[in-house]
């Protein structure tokens, strides 16, 4: 049996169907278990995806790391699991270390294909320059799924949800205030993503960024310069000491393309790359290039975006 | 108050990447080792400017061989108290983990320090078993940390978020860009350090949960297309049409 575990606040994202899609690929049945407020009816899609059953703790909750440890452990004693999958996000950062020495369970961190024919399972190492493959040596296993590394599939119809209750206890952290910004796109979930770098020249210029990751309905980024200087805050920087992303699409504009930053997106299925320098070392990396001024291409390709996107409609 | 912080080498972030020994290990040739930047820069650097603040003691810790004391030196260059190296090759982030939980147990740390993930294997995994083995409460991916008589105050990063939370000393915080900034040793720490008396403990046994077996590149990518600045509908026609991304 696989177990996964999975966020479902406010219905299933994208990173949850892909969790039980992957889980569904190792071959055995899949069970979930999950808290928060989405509806049994919701959770019941699950089935589409591979899932065997759902079982859902209402009472646990998503900001409790050590409740949420002990509701997976209840859950993998429960159904007796030899494989527990998570998406790696923050919770999976957070948790499935934990969970490894507690069930002696090898934990491979960031995983971006199902095992191969030897059982190795592929991972991003040296911040996404080059590929690990890893094996467990245990009997038991925990697997964190990067997100966007492999596409939903359904293959099935709903499956039964249970409502249970776990005992799980509360944690010794306590949680004081969330602080989140309404309305944007977190950056590590991004499909789309607009970045830019220096060759902005200055925060007052970011609107052209803005604009363009509006359009398209992108989330923004910057290079580490940019974050250092405060031109933008930290948590949108990408690189190897900021955020790793592997969007489908990543637009850079006024970036050369250090290996540093490289580092950080080079996951992203496909790289556009404005420069007015045609030597950037970005280019190289790139699948599009365009040679010329981020102050005239952004807003023309803001256009086209707008005017190809009126087109669909 | 008694911090332990845990470091790990790292290649040099501008090393090249290579495989030896059919792509089953990486090719140190040539390769500078630096202190991990989050274990250092973050970790590290917060620890030192508590100890300024409140007073105690800031001990490094490593897992490695004989060769991995130039990073121990530079910690304690920049201003470390003590510095200890487990003597075993760190054949797992569980192996390590176990390693140092060993080695802290009855030691009565007040604060023990990871950074987020190290740039080589990127795991995120030592800080979080360290706590379960220890059963200390763990905070990952902290941005800040400040301190309150036995209070640990955290910010910790969420999905599009941070959180400010509480949690009693003693406990595991994994620490992210934004805790502290990165110190420069002066030539007096660096003299200083080369001298210091390295302690080093024998291993404890214990077996690895998981192997790397092979290491491949990625394939790079086929010629960039160059499209005019002239001819932004082209681009996005490409981009639907061909990478089918929009």
């Amino acid at each position: 049996m696989t177990l996964v575990y999975i966020h479902s606040e406010n219905g299933l994202s994208k990173a949850a169907k892909e969790v039980v899609t992957y889980a569904k690929k190792l071959g055995d049945g899949v069970s979930v278990i999950t808290n928060g407020n989405t509806t049994g009816d919701v959770l019941a899609e699950l089935g589409e995806y591979g899932a065997s059953s759902v079982m859902v703790d209402r009472s646990v909750s998503s900001d409790d790391h050590q409740q949420l440890l002990d509701l997976v452990v209840f859950a993998a004693e429960k159904t007796g699991a030899t494989s527990i999958v998570f998406s790696h996000d923050l919770t999976a950062k957070a948790i499935a270390p934990r969970l490894s020495v507690r069930l002696n369970a090898g934990l491979v961190s960031g995983a971006t294909d199902v095992p191969n024919e030897s059982g190795a399972i592929r991972v991003n190492v040296f911040s996404g320059k080059a590929f690990g493959f890893v094996k467990v040596n245990s009997t038991k296993q925990i697997i964190s799924l990067l997100p966007n590394s492999i596409q939903p599939e359904i293959t099935g119809g709903a499956c039964g949800v249970e409502e249970i209750n776990s005992g799980a206890s509360t944690g010794r952290i306590k949680l004081i205030t969330t602080k989140k910004p309404e309305g944007e796109i977190p950056l590590p979930e991004a499909e789309l993503v607009v970045s830019a770098g220096r060759g902005l020249k200055g925060p007052e210029n970011w609107g052209m960024v803005e604009d363009l990751a509006k359009s398209l309905g992108a989330a923004t980024a910057c290079s580490r310069p940019v974050a250092d200087i405060g031109w933008r805050p930290h948590h949108e920087h990408v690189g190897q000491t900021g955020v790793a992303i592997r969007p489908n699409l990543y637009i850079a504009a006024g970036i050369s393309g250090a290996i540093q930053h490289l580092a950080g997106v080079n996951g992203s299925k496909v790289i556009v790359v404005i420069n007015t320098d045609q030597e950037a070392p970005f280019f190289k990396a790139a699948d599009y290039g365009v040679v010329g001024d981020a102050f005239e291409v952004l807003p023309k390709l803001t256009e086209a975006i707008r005017k190809f996107k009126a087109g669909q409609n | 108050m008694k911090i332990l912080v845990c470091i790990s080498k790292a290649p040099d972030t501008t090393s090249k990447i290579a495989f030896t020994s059919g792509n089953t290990s990486f090719d140190e040739n040539g390769v500078q080792y630096i202190v991990n930047p989050y274990d250092e820069w973050y970790a590290l650097v917060r620890a030192l400017e508590l100890k300024e603040t409140l007073g105690g003691n800031v001990t490094i810790i490593t897992v490695g061989n004989a060769v991995d004391e130039s990073i121990m030196r530079k910690a304690l260059a920049i201003g470390a108290d003590d510095a200890v190296r487990i003597d075993a090759e760190p054949k797992d982030a569980y192996f390590t983990a176990m390693q140092i939980a060993a080695f802290a147990k009855n030691q009565s740390f007040d604060l023990v320090l990871v950074g987020k993930e190290t740039i080589n294997y990127n795991g995120s995994q030592v800080g979080g078993m360290i706590a379960e083995a220890l059963e200390l409460p763990f905070v990952s991916l902290a941005s800040k940390l400040d301190i309150d008589g036995n209070v640990i105050r955290l910010e910790r990063e969420i999905a599009g978020g941070v959180q400010v939370v509480e949690v009693s000393t003693p406990a595991v915080i994994s620490c992210a860009k934004g805790m502290a900034e990165q110190r420069i040793p002066n030539m007096r720490g660096i003299m200083a350090a080369r001298t210091r008396q390295l302690t080093v403990v024998p291993a404890v046994d214990v077996q690895e949960l998981t192997s790397y077996v092979q290491y491949d590149l990625p394939v790079s990518k086929s010629a960039c297309k160059m499209i005019s600045p002239d001819n932004m509908d082209e681009l996005v026609q490409l981009l639907h049409n061909e990478a089918k991304v929009i």
